[in-house]
């Protein structure tokens, strides 16, 4: 609805006044909480400079330069498995025979069901000891996130073949084409036009949830933080450097998040497209919604 | 079988406390969320800067990052000694309630413009359209993804077991320790996590069905 506007009468001198008192009043709740937190951040001393320093040693910036690549390429894999997971799930689910649909379905939701959390030690602490076949750190993470992930993304990619309009593809098959070249040629390309903003914000997920990698000891952003926290000689920083993660990861995130509003903005804009079916449109931002509210990530044993 | 016999007080423990700081996070969660919803969509601009930022930042925040500050950096304050339980609860609400927002803000834009109109025609008050117009239609459109929100809360609440909060995401850990199969532990530890979810998807989902058909 655009917007709050209509909730409401373009406020006359006295409703001025009082929106400006509550402006004023939660402006100065807001403001309070801060400043507190900040005096409790100077009298217990952290902005000493001594606590600083860390960051003007080359070897911690090279330090957590490698971290952020471990973080990244963790990402990078894991964001291309899982979509690749996703497209073979919803073609899966999607299909008629029941022999194939059936189990994708399965598959799909015990994976959207069990916390990411305890996939990833099912697959680092569970596996070696039970099946005897060890994997590393970095694949527990990548394979957890894909098939958590993997799932959301098929019932986006489904959802989106769900909301083109029937006409496209029964047209197709006037024109005379196959199931395969129907889905392929028609209706997956539409779909993932349009649910690109979608996919996005899903791989913001999969950017966060790297950060669970820290519990298995995978040696990314947060589990350096963790370490140069505890250097006595460094004055054990840990909220200093926990400042500057924090910074790094939601610039990243920040970064993504920003390119899919980008993209969904330019795709209503055009002229194509904007047929779709509002319900499963819907549909498939409520799943990322929840899987953002998922998206987290872990903290190890202390 | 014996893995989850032997130690059926540890997973009782274990999914109680699972249970525990979910009802604690989810009562927090859905009150700060509606706030923060009502502050978005308040008349007051700078009360929708403030819901916006708080949002934003949240939403693009690793919920590890936001725990880790609660385990490691908050002691460092010294404001006040408070139990892991509840900083590992205090931590999940500021997370959770930045979903409950936007889920309740989009919920108020579902409801057609109209609506609204007609209300504010009749000289209904903001106050009086939002609780007697908009917010019970809103509802509708409301709880079902609500719910999903609050699943994910509770998969979510694994992560405070490395907090050292009684919680089944650390029964793994104690199996560990008294020479368990681990993988038959955990996979005890994803039943259990199905028996708690599936009911609630179910629930969800005929919500969602009954609800979206009557509109």
């Amino acid at each position: 609805m655009t917007a709050a506007a209509v909730l409401y009468d373009i406020p006359g001198p006295k409703a001025r006044a009082r929106n400006l008192t509550f402006g004023v009043v939660g402006t100065g709740v807001v403001l309070a909480a801060l400043a507190f937190v900040i005096y409790r951040l100077v009298v217990t001393g952290q902005f000493d400079g001594r606590l600083w320093t860390w960051i003007t040693y080359v070897n911690i910036q090279y330090l957590l330069l490698g971290a952020l690549g471990n973080t990244l390429s963790a990402f990078g894999v894991a964001a291309v498995l899982s979509l690749a997971f996703g497209a073979v799930f919803a073609a899966g689910r999607l299909s008629e025979h029941r022999w194939l649909s059936v189990p994708s379905t399965a598959v799909v939701e015990l994976f959207r069901a069990l916390p990411l959390l305890v996939l990833i030690f099912i697959l680092f602490f569970g596996v070696s000891r039970g099946l005897g076949v060890n994997i590393p750190a970095f694949w527990a993470v990548v394979i957890g996130l894909t098939l958590y992930n993997g799932s959301v993304l098929a019932e986006i990619f489904r959802a989106g073949v769900r909301a083109l309009p029937r006409g496209q593809s029964e047209a197709g098959y006037a024109l005379g084409m196959r199931k395969t070249q129907v889905m392929t040629t028609i209706l997956l390309p539409q779909a993932l036009r349009a649910m690109l903003p979608t996919i996005l914000s899903q791989l913001v997920v999969v950017l966060k949830d790297t950060a669970l990698g820290y519990i298995i000891l995978y040696p990314e952003l947060l589990y350096q933080a963790r370490f140069l926290g505890s250097q006595g000689q460094l004055g054990a920083p840990i909220l200093q450097v926990a400042m500057v993660v924090a910074v790094i990861y939601i610039a990243m995130c920040l970064i993504l998040s920003g390119l899919s509003k980008l993209l969904e903005r330019r795709l209503r804009k055009s002229p194509r497209g904007g047929e779709l079916d509002p319900k499963a449109m819907a549909d498939a931002e409520n799943e990322v919604t929840t899987a953002q509210a998922q998206g987290g990530g872990g903290v190890g044993p202390l | 079988m014996n893995v989850l016999f032997d130690n059926l007080p540890l997973y009782g423990l274990g999914f109680l406390g699972t249970i525990e700081l979910f009802v604690v996070a989810a009562i927090g969660s859905l009150l700060l969320g509606t706030i923060l919803a009502a502050f978005r969509v308040s008349p007051v601009p700078i009360l929708r800067a403030f819901g916006t930022v708080y949002v934003n930042t949240i939403r693009n925040t690793p919920l590890t990052l936001v725990l880790f500050f609660f385990a490691f950096a908050y002691p460092r304050l010294e404001i006040a000694d408070i139990s892991f339980f509840w900083r590992a609860s205090i931590g999940l609400v500021l997370y959770t309630a930045a979903f409950v927002c936007e889920v309740v803000r989009s919920g108020v834009n579902t409801v057609p413009v109209g609506q609204a109109e007609a209300s504010r025609a009749l000289g209904f008050t903001f106050g009086q359209t939002m609780g007697q117009i908009v917010l019970p239609q809103a509802i509708r459109s409301v709880v079902p993804p609500l719910t999903n929100v609050q699943i994910a809360l509770l998969k979510n609440t694994t992560i405070a077991a490395g907090f050292s909060v009684v919680e089944a995401g650390g029964i793994y850990a104690n199996l560990s320790e008294r020479g368990y199969n681990v993988f038959v532990g955990l996979l005890w530890v994803a039943l259990g996590f199905l028996i708690l979810v599936i009911p609630l998807t179910l629930l969800q989902r005929s919500l969602d069905r009954r609800w979206s058909t009557s509109r």
